[in-house]
């Protein structure tokens, strides 16, 4: 009986210990949601404003970029894959990693080859367990993404996109280099503190809308150096924005999907902690009654053995 | 007096600086530009690296140091993109 309480004594410990644990993560995560989302926030008025130029631009030049224009036929297509460094986070890299093996499942349906770009941890832990190549990763950064990590991977994929045109079905192309033709990104938009969705997205080629939209309204725009020259330097400048806006709202969704998980574990662990604390009252009390109806009995058996003498 | 130009200096991680000014100075692959209100509209890229000034009524001005920028000058005022733009003098905060 003893032993018993013993034992529960030391799993309660290890229950709080662990309640501890879960309650600091989940105020650490609480305050990382807040202020990832700051940074989004902060980097909206460079998006829109690219956007606009962008627009402005496309309708303007000559779309004959290639970054604008869908190749004919497409190989290899690159799949940039957004997953934390840390786990704790509940569903989160279980779900982008499920998107990417979806979208990667229909791009070889299609008969693309595949090229995998993966950020974080727990994403490249995934795929080399699984004896998968990754054409390059980037790793450190999950929680906190910077604009310079963003333009280390655009960097990337963009040589990669750039030396996927002159490939060949039989031959790498003048360039010696085996590129890629498409490239999709898969994150985890931040919908709401409760709900944040993995989602596949096209990265490149691009589609810029132009807009047509009230004519002879929009401004007759005066081009330095020409529009030809400023969307060849422009559009890369795009896509770095776009994969930084989705590390921003991944390092968001990260950040509430550990809250949630966080918040669930400790809430679990106090809920054992009560459980346990009153199997370990009952089984100390069983064992002091038990104690002390053996003494009971033990002075009734001498008693009685005394009043036969 | 002509009135103010409305400036924008926007950082892809955050707004650096966005009022009302004199004038902006800035300098595309093409040359030196500067920007009085009313400017028709222009898209410039900024040479690398390179200072934008932003002139203000007091005559005060703020100078930034830009990297990957470029401008974008339209009915709303201008609009300095970049990378990063960080203060190159202590008054320009």
């Amino acid at each position: 009986m003893a032993g018993q309480v013993q034992a529960l004594r030391r799993r309660i410990r290890t229950v709080k210990s662990t309640a501890k644990i879960a309650k600091a993560q989940e105020l650490v995560a609480t305050s990382r949601i807040a202020k990832a989302q700051e940074r989004v926030t902060a980097s909206k008025p460079y998006s829109e404003a690219i956007t606009q130029v962008l627009t402005a631009l496309a309708s303007n030049a000559s779309v004959d970029n290639p970054l604008l224009v869908p190749r004919e036929r497409v190989r290899r297509a690159g799949v940039l894959l957004v997953t934390s460094d840390r786990g704790l986070a509940g569903a989160y890299n279980a779900n982008a990693i499920r998107t990417a093996e979806q979208l990667i499942a229909r791009l070889k349906a299609d008969g693309k080859e595949t090229v995998l770009y993966v950020v974080g941890r727990k994403g490249v832990g995934y795929y080399r367990f699984r004896n998968r190549p990754i054409e390059a990763s980037w790793t450190g950064f999950s929680e906190r993404p910077s604009f310079s990590d963003a333009k280390t991977i655009g960097d990337a994929l963009l040589e990669a996109f750039v030396a996927g045109a002159d490939d060949t079905d039989a031959h790498y192309g003048p360039d010696g280099i085996q590129g890629v033709d498409e490239l999709h990104i898969v994150s985890t938009q931040f919908k709401s503190l409760m709900t944040q969705s993995a989602e596949a997205h096209f990265l490149a080629p691009m589609h810029v809308e132009e807009r047509e939209a009230e004519p002879g309204l929009r401004p007759a725009y005066e081009f330095e150096p020409d529009a030809d020259e400023l969307l060849n330097a422009l559009l890369p400048k795009y896509l770095n924005t776009r994969i930084y806006a989705a590390l921003l709202d991944s390092a968001a969704s990260e950040s509430a999907s550990r809250r949630r998980a966080m918040k669930s574990a400790s809430d679990n662990a106090n809920d054992l902690l009560k459980r346990y604390t009153r199997e370990m009252n009952s089984a100390r009390q069983a064992a002091i009654t038990q104690e002390i109806s053996e003494i009971v009995g033990g002075v009734e058996a001498l008693s009685s053995a005394g009043s036969d003498m | 007096m002509a009135n103010q130009l409305p400036v924008k200096v926007v950082a892809v991680e955050e707004r650096v600086w966005s009022g009302e000014a004199e004038m902006l100075v800035a300098r595309t692959t093409e040359g030196e530009i500067g920007v009085l209100p009313g400017h028709s509209p222009l898209l410039g890229l900024l040479k690398e690296p390179s200072q934008v000034r932003v002139k203000l009524a007091g005559g005060e001005q703020l100078t930034y140091d830009v990297s990957g920028g470029f401008l974008s000058i339209d009915a709303d005022g201008v609009t300095v993109l970049a990378e990063s733009a960080t203060p190159a003098t202590p008054e320009s905060r």
